[in-house]
């Protein structure tokens, strides 16, 4: 399967009488923008505003963070199963707009998390501080469950995300890049000497807030299954998961996700980048083992060599983690496993709540307790309302000179266990 | 009712929401205490059916804990009681401020805890 990626640079975000994208500038109509939004009853109002990298601005609570694309060739939509009908995507030509995102936010639950910091300490640990965002901040109807208040929030994201992106369907990109793996017996013959690598991801399928949809299926429900790593480029994975906001995958990392593009850009030069493996992180147990059996009975099935293994959040995945790498392992298949870590604010604490001998070659995307002080802010995108309550803060947070001390767990992105964040050792 | 398994909780939405179709065994204990239960369930030889430690939401973050267990003792099953004891371990590594709350979060935290557990029960169809 072939995908050309098309991207448009955008260097600015400005609002304008008429929705278009021109030298770079993106200008975004507001009421043409806030009618979609409204399209669901849900939502009562809806407020946009934007936020630049450098800025003074602090976005809080974010939801979600949604990069814009466009299918200009090829099958399917963009979000097939949750924007555009089911069909198979990761072929053909999409456009992204590079530089900007649409970012979500609202008071899902008292204790929703998420900041964005645009400059400052903040900004440097959550990669979201680089782009131009759009936000969005929803208001409810009176009333609403949070479950439905999530979901409305979530589809509104989606459909500004598609309505901005189908405005770059005419231009010419700046930069394009091709994307192409091959069947397995295809494969093989192209690369006979190479080492057979996969990705296997985890996705968050926990319930009400920590959801993630495939395809518009809840992966709750899922058997792990196999898919062309250019199926997320076009949105076939999408985040309904709004707590843990330092190491969830929003929306715009499954449609970046940093280990697809790593592996492509190695693929056929040091290794032959076989596939994306896909399983849940389920509560009940059986359920873990069922995924966990599955998961290494496919590595097995494909003849891998290798896998890359991500997590995605914390405290009982960290049974799925272990579970997975031990049964691949098994299987003769070696793993390298990317998770991050809750150390204590000392950082001297166990750092998964399970280990296994097995796992012995991990990648770290960070302490999430580490305590941080960020700045006070000029602006506030949002509320700083449950700043005191979010997981990583204390009643000490805000501060008398209104900065705040939390954990690097409240920033959006900050440990991110894909690698997509911005924290590194040397 | 349905009696394959039992529920043990401090939530008193799951109390309320499953009393009288599963068997709850509600308390008002702390989160840590709940999980203490849990394990002293399985040192009897009951065997957890869901994990006891939440997806994203941090112990000692929420006051609320749902755990399914198994209906009747057997032997001891070890792979529960290793799950058990690294969760009551883990309780230590978070600062606690579930007492800090105003009265609307408790109620967002008692239905992510209520849908956490819920998320399992359609797990359990060939459960015997």
């Amino acid at each position: 399967m072939k995908l050309e990626m098309g991207h448009i640079f955008i260097n600015d975000i400005q609002f304008g009488e008429v929705s278009k994208i021109e030298n770079g500038v993106l200008y975004v109509a507001e009421e043409a923008v806030r009618e979609i939004v409204l399209e669901d009853e849900k939502i009562k109002s809806v407020s946009f505003d934007i936020a630049r990298p450098g800025e003074s601005v602090r976005i809080t609570p974010v939801k979600d963070v949604i990069e814009p694309r466009c299918k200009v060739e090829g099958k399917g939509g963009i979000f097939p199963g949750v924007i555009a009908k089911v069909d198979t995507v990761g072929s053909g030509k999409t456009y992204a707009l590079k530089g900007m995102a649409v970012v979500t936010a609202g008071k899902i639950v008292g204790f929703q998390e998420g900041i964005i910091d645009m400059t400052g300490l903040g900004a440097q640990y959550t990669p979201f501080s680089k782009l131009n965002n759009f936000v969005m901040v929803c208001e409810p109807v009176d009333g609403i469950k949070p479950h439905d208040y999530e979901k409305a929030v979530r589809l509104a994201g989606f459909r500004v995300a598609c309505y901005l992106g189908e405005l770059s369907r005419d231009l010419t990109p700046d930069e394009t890049k091709v994307y192409e793996t091959y069947g397995i017996m295809e494969g093989k013959e192209k690369y006979p000497d190479l080492p057979r690598v996969a990705y296997v991801q985890m996705l968050q399928s926990q319930g009400l807030l920590h959801d993630t949809y495939v395809y518009g299926v809840d992966a709750k429900k899922i058997v792990p299954t196999i898919m062309h790593p250019t199926e997320v480029m076009d949105g076939a994975i999408v985040s309904g998961n709004c707590v843990s906001a330092c190491d969830k995958n929003p929306t715009y990392v499954h449609l970046n996700n940093p280990v697809v593009h790593d592996l492509f850009e190695e693929h056929g030069k040091t290794i032959n980048f076989v596939c994306h493996i896909i399983t849940n992180e389920n509560v009940y147990l059986a359920d873990k083992m069922r995924s966990s059996d599955w998961t290494a009975k496919l590595c097995r099935f494909l003849d891998l060599d290798a896998v890359i293994v991500s997590q995605e959040g914390f405290g009982n995945p960290d049974t799925d983690l272990i579970m997975n790498t031990k049964k691949i392992e098994a299987e003769g298949v070696k793993t390298v496993i990317i998770t991050d870590e809750y150390a204590g604010r000392d950082g001297k604490s166990q750092s998964l709540a399970d280990s296994d001998p097995s796992a012995d070659a991990v990648v770290t995307g960070g302490n999430a307790n580490q305590l941080i002080t960020l700045p006070k802010l000029d602006k506030v995108i949002g509320t700083l309302d449950y700043v005191n309550v979010i997981a990583g803060a204390s009643d000490h947070t805000l501060q008398e000179d209104g900065s705040l001390v939390v954990e690097l767990q409240v920033l959006t992105g900050a440990t991110n266990e894909t690698g997509f964040n911005l924290l590194s050792a040397r | 009712m349905d009696k394959r398994f039992i529920i043990i909780t401090n939530n008193t939405m799951v109390r309320d929401e499953f009393e009288g179709k599963y068997q709850v065994e509600y308390e008002d204990l702390s989160y840590e205490d709940t999980l203490k239960k849990v394990r002293d369930r399985v040192q009897e030889g009951y065997k957890l059916l869901t994990h006891p430690l939440s997806g994203s939401v941090k112990p000692n973050e929420t006051p609320y804990k749902s755990v399914m267990i198994s209906a009747h003792p057997e032997k001891l099953d070890f792979q529960s009681l290793d799950i058990i004891e690294r969760a009551i371990h883990s309780c230590g590594k978070f600062a606690f401020r579930s007492d800090k709350y105003r009265p609307e979060v408790y109620e967002d935290f008692r239905t992510i805890d209520f849908t956490l557990i819920s998320s399992a029960i359609p797990s359990t169809d060939f459960l015997k």
